[in-house]
């Protein structure tokens, strides 16, 4: 069957022991998470859950009426791939050496990512952007030798004036 | 009015209109306990012998009476002891409020003796779960717990409350019940759409599950029967809604359902399916199940709808409501070559069990014939379970228990001392050797409160189901099937200070279960039957309705 990449947003209660709840179902239901995020909102009372992954319609309808079962759950949506905007945020880093950095500074400038820390033995960057171009970065910087790095996972909105509290198409 | 936690807990339950807790105690429901003692003449508490006991009490108690069963343990072992019995109301989707004490505040995250994270273990088998922090969301939390454990599809909930907010003070004041948020109708287009697919129709076929129990709707299912010229099955938890002799009735289909119920669905090209889930056990492998049907998806919980099996028509909304109106909307319709085909089955059906001597069967006949309607017939799990779903003659709602979802050895007879203290009614309890044997210890609770329940185990001196599979798919290698004990139940019963009996034929049994029947306390029946009886029809894993196997001789090579 064929499966797409979905972003489901999720808010839910601000309260302990939420996150755990909403990873179980995903758990016990046998779907897996590609990237999570959390954090706070406009509103103090509710956080929000961003996750991606992959799954075939049928999957991505039982994932959403599952998480809306869920008591601490007060809004899912699924945003579409085109008419929202996404980011997800790199920090990297890389071995610095007199032959090669010259061509890192090039590539960071090219992918318009920032050097946020220089040594004689490291460079380390910050890159944002969509997955792709996260994806693109790391695997051009994987000529350099990559000592560490890590990626926050998605975080995105609808495009325009709405918010997750407008209608959508599918409820 | 000031009060301690404890108290609060107490009084929220009697205002919830609570009359009847089970449960055991322990160091930290040590306050709830004496709470409860002021309140004896409110709130009835049921001891039983283990908690695992006391909430398939609850359970019974909920499925006798529609209300919500309470369930109360103490800290550590006393909440794990609850999880299988919580996770058995999870999958029948039972209301059930379990309450469990837990360490102080100050002592959680220590391993502290007898603590345990009992919301984290019980998260995916509960509707949701508390733990309650501060005395100041107490009753709330207990007013939110009842409401979620009925409201849209039922559940269990679990409420952990640690020993310093039991002991401390807040203000208590009376709430009125909140009324539960209702079901939504369904839409006029999704009724025209059914009825574009009935008039397409020349076999439809009516399966409702525990969402009709729950609603109460089996009258309104046969009106709609009639109108669309239609036949009936159901799972194993819609049972009882409609009674047994009901004229469109075929009874349980599925793996080991009425061989004319199963191969109808198979056959048909309509199925309206109403509070159901499409569970293995009912369809067999789902990507050949009634594949030429188009099939009417009806329940309270959206995620339901093409969860297991892909629908033409699903719809979230109210069952009853559904079902009237789409039997005001639908025209009389006749299907009288479909009524002849179920019919022919019918009768391959009676023909296959006709003249064959079967113990089993004829056991169940026996109960029937001799109960009056309002018994409660409770049963285990495993075979004893099978021939009474297919057997048992049904004649009042509600009065079906058993564990259909989750297969729970030894629900029996916690659920049969709820029943009984829900309902009032004499149960009888149709169990087997092996499941009998996980939970006999509440013999001591049955008679304690001089429960009146006929327990009949169908004694095989086997684990009957399992070696049924190990006779038709492993060759008849009985590995651990056989569990000749040496157990006297008749003597077991007597140390109990219930009574007992032995049967070994029809005779033998009919005498003694009339005269069990008569007893006002529990009695015990030990009924031998031979250790290869076999429950069928049986669908062979991976098989159709098509090629059920209905008789001992369609057993192919494996036949021993």
């Amino acid at each position: 069957m064929q499966k797409d990449k979905i972003i489901i947003a999720i808010y839910v209660d601000n309260r302990y022991g939420v996150l755990s709840r909403v990873t179980a179902m995903f758990t016990r239901r046998g779907f897996n998470i590609d990237s999570l995020t959390v954090g706070e909102t406009e509103s103090p009372e509710y956080s929000r859950i961003t996750i991606t992954l992959s799954a075939a319609k049928n999957d991505k309808d039982q994932v959403v009426s599952q998480l809306r079962k869920l008591y601490n759950v007060k809004k899912v949506i699924v945003l579409s791939q085109n008419d929202s905007i996404k980011r997800e945020l790199l920090l990297i880093k890389v071995k610095n050496t007199e032959k090669t950095h010259a061509d890192i500074v090039e590539a960071t400038n090219i992918f318009r990512t920032k050097i946020i820390d220089f040594t004689d033995e490291a460079i380390s960057i910050e890159a944002t952007g969509d997955s792709q171009k996260i994806d693109a970065f790391i695997e051009y910087m994987k000529k350099f030798e990559i000592i560490e790095m890590c990626r926050t996972g998605l975080v995105a909105l609808d495009r325009g004036g709405t918010n997750i509290w407008s209608e959508h198409e599918d409820e | 009015m000031k009060m301690t936690g404890a108290q609060i807990l107490v009084e929220t339950l009697i205002e919830q209109g609570v009359d009847t807790v089970f449960g055991f105690p322990g160091g930290m429901v040590v306050d709830i306990y004496d709470k409860l003692y002021d309140k004896q003449d409110k709130i009835k508490h049921i001891l039983t012998a283990h908690e695992e006991g006391a909430v398939h009490g609850a359970d019974g108690y909920a499925r006798a009476t529609g209300k919500t069963g309470v369930v109360i343990a103490t800290s550590g072992p006393g909440a794990t002891n609850l999880v299988t019995g919580i996770a058995t109301a999870y999958l029948d989707s039972i209301p059930l409020v379990a309450i469990t004490g837990n360490v102080r505040n100050s002592m959680i995250g220590r391993d502290s003796f007898q603590e345990i994270d009992i919301t984290g273990i019980t998260l995916p088998i509960t509707k949701h779960n508390f733990f309650v922090h501060k005395v100041q969301n107490l009753a709330e939390v207990v007013r939110t717990a009842f409401e979620l454990a009925q409201s849209g599809r039922p559940g269990p909930v679990l409420i952990d409350i640690p020993k310093d907010v039991q002991e401390a003070v807040f203000d208590y004041k009376k709430k009125p019940v909140a009324k539960l948020p209702a079901i939504p109708a369904c839409s006029d287009i999704d009724i025209e759409k059914a009825v574009k697919l009935i008039k397409e129709s020349k076999r439809p076929y009516i399966y409702f599950g525990g969402g009709a129990l729950r609603t109460s709707i089996g009258e309104d299912i046969e009106k709609l029967a009639d109108k669309l010229d239609a036949v009936i099955g159901c799972s194993m938890m819609g049972l009882s809604e409609i009674p047994t002799d009901s004229p469109r009735f075929l009874g349980m289909q599925g793996m080991h359902g009425r061989f004319a119920s199963s191969v109808a669905m198979a056959k048909a090209d309509l199925i309206i399916a109403l509070g159901v889930r499409f569970s293995d056990r009912a369809t067999g492998k789902t990507e050949k199940y009634a594949p030429s049907a188009s099939k009417i998806h009806v329940d309270c919980d959206r995620a339901e709808i093409g969860k297991n099996v892909p629908v033409d028509l699903g719809i979230c909304c109210d069952l009853k409501d559904f079902v009237d109106r789409l039997t005001k909307a639908c025209p009389q319709r006749k299907n009288t070559e479909w009524i002849k085909k179920v019919n022919s089955l019918r009768q391959r059906e009676a023909d296959a069990y006709e003249g064959l001597p079967f113990l089993p069967r004829d056991a169940i006949n026996i109960i029937s014939d001799n109960i009056k309607p309002d018994t409660r017939l409770v049963t285990d799990v495993g075979q004893h379970q099978c021939w009474a779903a297919q057997f048992l003659k049904f004649r009042k709602k509600r009065t079906w228990i058993t564990s259909g979802g989750l297969g729970t050895m030894g629900f029996g007879l916690g659920a049969a001392i709820g029943c009984y203290m829900g309902s009032g009614s004499r149960s009888v309890l149709i169990t087997g050797d092996g499941s009998f044997g996980m939970c006999l210890n509440e013999l001591a609770t049955a008679v304690t409160y001089k429960v009146p329940v006929t327990i009949v185990i169908f004694n095989n001196h086997a684990l009957g189901m399992v070696r049924q599979w190990q006779k038709v798919f492993f060759d008849g290698r009985y590995s651990n099937t056989t569990i000749d004990r040496k157990t006297d139940f008749v003597k077991l019963a007597q140390a109990f200070g219930a009574k007992g009996f032995k049967a070994t034929d029809k005779k033998t049994f009919e005498e003694a279960f009339k005269k069990a029947y008569k007893v006002k306390g529990p009695v015990v029946i030990d009924l031998t039957i031979k250790s290869d009886s076999l429950v069928l029809p049986m669908l062979k894993p991976g098989g159709t309705f098509n090629n059920l196997i209905l008789r001992r001789e369609d057993i192919s090579d494996a036949e021993g």
